[in-house]
């Protein structure tokens, strides 16, 4: 039935450009907070997104809010200290948080499973205290990080200073990212991905490399998460130890889990949902300090009873009305 | 480095050693019987001193009676634990971590809105103190916790080598489906592991509340060392977890004394990665769970 198909492929263009529209028309409907906020929201995309990448290979990492932390360091000391322009800095962050996998999948991607977890876990640490200790002060600040981190220039007198001028940079960039992490998951490697998390011996067993496979999706992973950190980091102007730490961790995992992981979107829609239920639920009641139980008890609730998260539902939502328009239809044909 | 400073840093690195073993066991025996690995372990250790915070410090009874109702509480706050989300989720491998993880945030801000986020003086419950020769000082806050635990441990090492839920622990630590095969009930023995590991939580956490001034936030830094301690003594291994509590306790009291706090932590850490780099079963593990 070539007619459902092209109907769909409209459907799924109408649908971009729809988003699209309500994506740059969305700041003027916000106050000016919640402008800002909608920038961290846009780095977080690309954050739980990038986090989505290695969990194709099936390793759950504990260290992703540190290398986003790397990312934001980095792109930081190279503005600040070498003088390099915001948008070069940003991306040598990024180089910087993909080159550290890198060097990091040696020791790491040795393991897998429960000891992947907990030796990710161990590095992320490990390079949290060196931007803590005292005796590296003069180059990472120590406990209070670096601040005064210089802002993205102004590009044909537009002043990246205004959140939502920020916004449509990041909107951009996390456009650009996700369409790329995209590729890649829908290429050859990405097949090989998801070939490595089900059957690793058996993708062994045909010649497929699964080291390099997973340094790769480890490297690409870190490289996106950092490119979300030089966001953070010249938007927010100032980066310390504590904004990286396990609690930042535990949230990344919260937005795809809560989402799921099974599909490109759950994250999103994870990160998205938690978000908004957390800005209009939370704050306007005045009950910021209950953030961390209101996300425990969602964790602990969609793990019980939607273990594959929110992205699991849209298909069952389809599925529901594509019963009733079926069920419909055999009601219409007269009864012979 | 003086004699008497010796001497004293070895007498805090047993007082550490001794709460680090208590947290360490509990968290292993969770993990060898159930095969979860329980990140609220640090929260469970944080309620054990809020309890003492709540009673002998605010309510005024008497100090060893708040740690024993601290030991009961957090012992049934495991129980809670795995009736309502380690049971539910024993088919799900990564199901129980992600729920403990859920479980500690709600933990830690029961604790802020109960006690808010400064942290809590609680006043020493005797002032004496054993003097040693060359004057390292021993004070009986931190003589408590090292009687508590050598009791404790010993008493845990008896009840698993004698009685017969001792044996079943055991039984189900080493292969669960070969105990469940043999009439073993898993949920039973689920739910003794969790309440012993918990207890165990949160009686460090009771007797050493008078000593580290509790916060909300206390458990993150022991759920770190548990996983040092864990990961270098080999997954399931009690007697690995004891023995490397001991090892790492003054490896990191030597080197906080000598240098600093942060460099201590990182070496602690580098202790971790290089295990599990190159003998990932530990120290003391047997071998490889599949």
């Amino acid at each position: 039935m070539p007619k459902p198909e092209t109907n769909t492929k409209t459907l799924w263009v109408l649908g971009f450009v729809l988003l699209a529209v309500v994506l740059i028309m969305l700041p003027y409907l916000l106050s000016f907070s919640q402008q800002e906020i909608l920038v961290l929201l846009m780095i977080n995309v690309l954050l739980v997104s990038s986090y989505r990448l290695l969990t194709l290979t099936g390793e759950w990492s504990l260290a992703h809010a540190v290398i986003m932390g790397v990312g934001a360091y980095s792109s930081a000391l190279a503005a600040k200290q070498l003088g390099l322009p915001v948008p070069v800095s940003m991306l040598m962050g990024a180089a910087a948080a993909g080159f550290l996998a890198f060097l990091l999948s040696f020791p790491l991607l040795r393991m897998k499973g429960f000891y992947f977890l907990i030796g990710s876990f161990a590095a992320g640490e490990i390079i949290r205290l060196t931007w803590k200790w005292s005796d590296l002060t003069f180059l990472f600040g120590g406990p209070k990080g670096i601040k005064r981190i210089p802002p993205f220039p102004d590009i044909l007198s537009i002043d990246f200073y205004e959140p939502v001028n920020y916004y449509y940079l990041c909107l951009i960039v996390v456009a650009v990212s996700l369409l790329i992490l995209y590729r890649v998951e829908r290429s050859r490697i990405g097949l090989t991905f998801h070939a490595i998390h089900w059957q690793d011996k058996l993708a062994e067993s045909v010649g497929v490399n699964t080291f390099r496979y997973r340094m790769l999706a480890f490297v690409i992973s870190a490289f996106f998460a950092g490119l979300a950190g030089g966001l953070y980091a010249h938007y927010v102007g100032a980066v310390a130890p504590n904004r990286f730490d396990v609690e930042e961790m535990v949230y990344i995992l919260i937005w795809a889990i809560v989402g799921g992981t099974a599909t490109f979107y759950g994250p999103i829609i994870g990160v998205v949902a938690l978000t908004i239920l957390n800005e209009v639920i939370l704050r306007s009641f005045g009950v910021d300090e209950m953030r961390p139980m209101f996300y425990g008890a969602i964790l602990i609730i969609s793990i019980l009873f939607l273990p594959n998260g929110l992205g699991s539902l849209l298909p069952k939502i389809k599925e529901w009305f594509a019963g009733r328009r079926d069920k419909s239809a055999m009601a219409e044909q007269p009864a012979q | 480095m003086t004699i008497e400073l010796f001497l004293q840093t070895v007498v805090n690195a047993t007082y550490a050693a001794s709460y680090m073993a208590l947290i360490a066991v509990g968290f292993v025996l969770i993990f060898g019987v159930m095969g979860v690995v329980n990140f609220a372990h640090g929260e469970l250790y944080m309620a054990g001193a809020y309890t003492v915070v709540a009673l002998y410090a605010d309510q005024g009874f008497p100090f060893f009676l708040a740690v024993a109702v601290g030991l009961v509480f957090v012992g049934l706050l495991g129980l809670l634990m795995e009736l309502a989300l380690f049971q539910p989720l024993r088919d799900n491998p990564l199901g129980g971590l992600i729920a403990s993880i859920g479980f500690l945030l709600i933990l830690q801000t029961i604790a802020v809105l109960g006690f808010g986020v400064r942290m809590e003086n609680v006043p020493p419950s005797t002032q004496d103190k054993l003097v040693l020769l060359d004057g390292a000082v021993l004070t009986y806050q931190r003589l408590y916790v090292i009687v508590a635990a050598v009791g404790l441990l010993t008493a845990l090492w008896l009840f698993l080598r004698k009685s017969k839920f001792g044996w079943a622990l055991r039984a189900c630590a080493q292969d669960r489906e070969a105990a469940v095969l043999q009439g073993m009930s898993i949920n039973q023995t689920a739910r003794l592991a969790m309440f012993i590991g918990a207890a165990l939580a949160g009686v460090a956490g009771a007797l050493t509340a008078p000593l580290v001034s509790p916060t909300p936030f206390m458990g993150h830094s022991v759920i770190v060392t548990a996983f040092i301690i864990i990961i270098v003594g080999g997954l399931g291994s009690l007697e690995g977890a004891v023995l490397v509590a001991i090892l790492y306790a003054f490896v990191h009291t030597f080197v906080t004394t000598l240098y600093d706090g942060t460099l201590a932590n990182i070496v602690g850490l580098l202790l971790m990665l290089a295990v599990l780099v190159v003998r990932p079963t530990g120290l003391f593990g047997a071998k490889e769970r599949a």
